[in-house]
Order: C-alpha cells, then structure tokens, then sequence
C-alpha cells in the first residue's frame, strides 16, 4: 500500500492517463502530479495517481551521489542529499 | 527506476555497490562501538529488507526494527467492525485488497463477503468512486486505509465531485505523530529512523525537522531499492557516530524537501487530524484523519448509523503481539502464535495479512536469519 511504481505516460485524456508500467497498460489519475505531464514522462505511481514526475537525470544524478560517497567524498554526498554536515539542525550547531 | 522502458532498475541492485555500502556499514559501526537500532516505518521498505535478505548482510551489533508503519496493521479492530457492518447492511464496501482479510473483532471483511455481503477489491479510490456511478441505486462506501500515499488520493476523489451515493470510511492515518510516540515510548530504544520514501513524496523531507530537533534522533528519508536502503542506513550511522541529530534525503529522485504540494494541499483541504487509536499501540494525538466539515456529506459515519456488534472476539487476540511489533518492542518471532496458530491462511492479527504486514513478511521469507 506504500510503494509506488516507476511508469511512462503513453496517453493523457483530461485527468486521466494511460502509462506502461514495464509492458503492462495501467489507467492512473494525473489530477495530483506534482507538475505538468506529457506522453513520455515517467511517473510515480501510487494507488492509481501519479504523485510524482520522475525527472531522468535524477535516476543518474542519484547513481553518481551514492558513488561519490563510497569514494569516500561523505561531506559532499550528504550535502548533495540535503544533509547538512556542519550544521546540527536547530541544535545550535554552527 | 525504470529509465528505459523493461528496464527495471537493476543498478540499484547491483551487488558490488551493495558490497561496498555494507563495508562502509561495517566500518562504520567499528567507529561507533556500540549496539545500534535503527528503526524503519513502512511496510514497503520491511518487504524490501526481508525480500533481499539485507539483514543477513548487516554488521553485528546493528538492528533494524519496523515501527508503526504497515497502514493495515494499526487499522484498529472497530474500523474493520465498521466496514463489516456497512457491508452487512447492504452498502456496497469497497477497499484495497490487503483489507478483507484484517480481522474485526468477530469477523473480517472476507467473512461477510462469504456471507453474502457485497465486498469489492478495488486498487484506488477513483475506481470505487466509480462503482457508484455505476450503480445509482446502491449506496458505495469506499473503506479508506492508508498513510498520506493513499490520503492524497482519497482526497482527491472527493473533491472531484463523486456521485451522492458515494462515502468513504476513513481510518487514514498520519505518520509523524506516530514516530514521535514511538520516539518517546520508553522500552523503545531507537537510535534513528529510516523514514519512508513515498509517504514523504507526498509530504516533502522537510515535514521531519521539527521531529529531528524536537527529539534528537537522526533521520533519513530512504527509497525501497537494496542500495537505496543500504545508503540510508549508512547516512543514519554517519549522524550517529557524528553524534549529529541530523536530517537526509536519501531518496532524492523521488522525494523534494517540501514534498508535492498540490497532493498536500488537496490532502489538507479534505482532511483534519483527530486523536485516534491505532491497533495495539496507542491513542495517538493528531495521527487519524477525518473529513472536514466541508466534506461531511461523505463520510460514512456521519450518513449512515452504524451499529457495530463487538459480541464477542477471539480469544488468541489477546495473545497476539502485533502492537508491540508495531512499536518496535518486539519481533514477530518473539510472539507464541507466529507461524502456529497464526498463519497467511488464518490470520489472528492484521501484522499476518497484509503484504506489508511483518509477520507475513518474516514467515514468507524466512525472518531474521541467524548470523
């Protein structure tokens, strides 16, 4: 009930669209999506709604952040991933 | 992620990466030099850990708990009772499928079915809103479960206009406030939370600074894929070993620090919160949502009198742990029915029915393996 799956938007009519979900066609609702869709985008499925557009670049962009840390480059991994390393949240950190 | 259309996303699975993420766990943990226990909410990211064997490839010394995080199994046993005497009343209910096999406290939903009762499996809340348009002359109530994934759509549904003869009865549930009880309980030992992926792509990262300062304990929001989860958990050990009560995103491709606003806006705009019991953990303030008054006209409890019959439970019940499970105060081996008198075939709590439920999960693939 929690997970959602990756689809591509084959179709859109109105608040409905059609999208492929590893050659299966699935009817979902796209009136919740974040941002505009088009026939092409990948979406988060979740209980029949698209709640999120899934942006390409972010599926590398996420690949290139896991190995930058296993490079050992932790500061920059976890500032890319929206940590902050000097700075404890609202703890008085400096 | 599928990038390429077939293509599932196998780089994130790919086993020397998750080789060298748990290298990093284990040195990590040498830093650290102490017991660690990180717990993880949602139902999805325990199917994920059992399903891929991640315990197995843990450092010693580093535990990972489920807390409150499987929607079916905190529904409470009166919600089911609800849904089961609407349907025995002659509306049509309509829920997920993981619901009809939850028990009440005398029946489940699949009971009434066999009894003759119109229960129907839908998959979203557009689809049972459709039953209603379908039929006219039927009232369609849609039993609504789920966390903020499943609210937004629900949500949704209702300010599209639904035909009159459409309700919901709502036993959505919101889970930050259930952290911060978990966070407080006091045999509950909890080093820093895995939070959950697409509840917080609904909700943004952002929704848990407050937590994190409030209670000082790490988090890390964290995505369903064996890599994604194992860098979770190495960004939760870096804030520990930090000392840090610190905040990631480790789930970028799908999560934004405020989250999808339209979804939240419609969620909010439907919903409020309201003290509430989840099953066998607590009352938990501000953690059930219920229809606003705006949309009262759809909310089952207030259209229809609905007499729950609480004749009699089963008397296992009493013996079944699924609320210290859920609260991270013990495993599902830990409880004397698992796998004996409760079974996927013969559910005694709702921790055994749904995919997300940690007893099935545990018995389906083996539990925590003995390293």
């Amino acid at each position: 009930m929690c997970l959602g799956i990756p689809g591509q938007i084959t179709e859109i009519d109105g608040t409905e669209a059609t999208a492929e979900f590893w050659d299966v066609e699935k009817t979902v609702r796209i009136d919740i999506v974040d941002e505009d869709v088009e026939v092409g985008d990948y979406i988060l499925n979740h209980a029949g709604f698209a709640i999120r557009k899934i942006p390409d670049e972010e599926v590398e962009e996420t690949i290139e952040i896991y190995e930058s840390f296993l490079e050992g480059d932790e500061d920059e991994a976890l500032e890319e991933i929206g940590g902050e390393p000097d700075e404890r949240l609202g703890i008085g950190g400096d | 992620m599928a990038v390429e259309s077939g293509e599932p996303d196998l780089q994130f699975r790919d086993p020397e990466k998750a080789e060298q993420l748990t290298d990093r766990l284990e040195a990590l943990m040498d830093d650290i030099g102490e017991r660690v226990t990180i717990m993880h909410v949602c139902g999805s990211h325990e199917q994920a850990i059992a399903k891929y064997g991640l315990r197995s490839l843990l450092p010693d010394g580093l535990t990972i708990r489920m807390g409150p995080g499987c929607p079916v199994c905190v529904t409470d046993m009166p919600e089911v009772d609800e849904a089961v005497a609407l349907a025995e009343d002659g509306k049509i209910v309509a829920t997920y499928g993981d619901m009809l096999r939850v028990p009440g406290t005398e029946k489940s939903l699949d009971d009434a079915k066999a009894d003759g009762a119109d229960v129907r499996v839908v998959y979203s809340a557009s689809e049972a809103a459709e039953i209603a348009e379908e039929e006219p002359e039927r009232e369609v109530v849609f039993f609504a479960t789920g966390f903020e994934t499943t609210a937004a759509p629900t949500a949704a549904v209702l300010t599209a206009d639904p035909p009159e003869n459409f309700s919901i009865l709502s036993a959505h549930k919101y889970v930050p406030p259930a952290m911060e009880v978990v966070a407080e309980l006091p045999d509950t030992d909890v080093d820093g939370f895995l939070a959950a992926g697409h509840a917080a792509t609904i909700t943004g990262y952002g929704l848990f600074e407050e937590f994190v300062e409030d209670y000082e304990v790490p988090t890390v929001v964290g995505g369903f894929e064996p890599i994604d989860i194992l860098f979770g958990l190495a960004k939760l050990l870096e804030f520990i070993r930090d000392d840090e009560p610190g905040l990631a995103n480790a789930y970028q491709r799908c999560v934004s620090e405020e989250g999808n606003v339209p979804a939240k806006e419609t969620m909010w705009d439907v919903f409020e919160t309201t003290t509430g019991e989840w099953r066998g953990i607590a009352q938990i303030p501000e953690a059930n949502l219920v229809l606003r008054e705006e949309y009262r006209q759809y909310d089952a409890r207030e259209r229809f009198d609905i007499d729950v019959d609480t004749a009699s439970s089963n008397p296992l019940t009493e013996e079944c742990l699924c609320g210290e499970i859920m609260a991270g105060k013990a495993d599902p081996d830990d409880c004397d029915l698992f796998g004996e008198e409760c079974t996927p075939q013969d559910p005694v709590g709702a921790c055994m029915v749904s995919s997300e439920g940690p007893c099935k999960i545990w018995l389906e693939y083996g539990g925590q393996p003995d390293i």
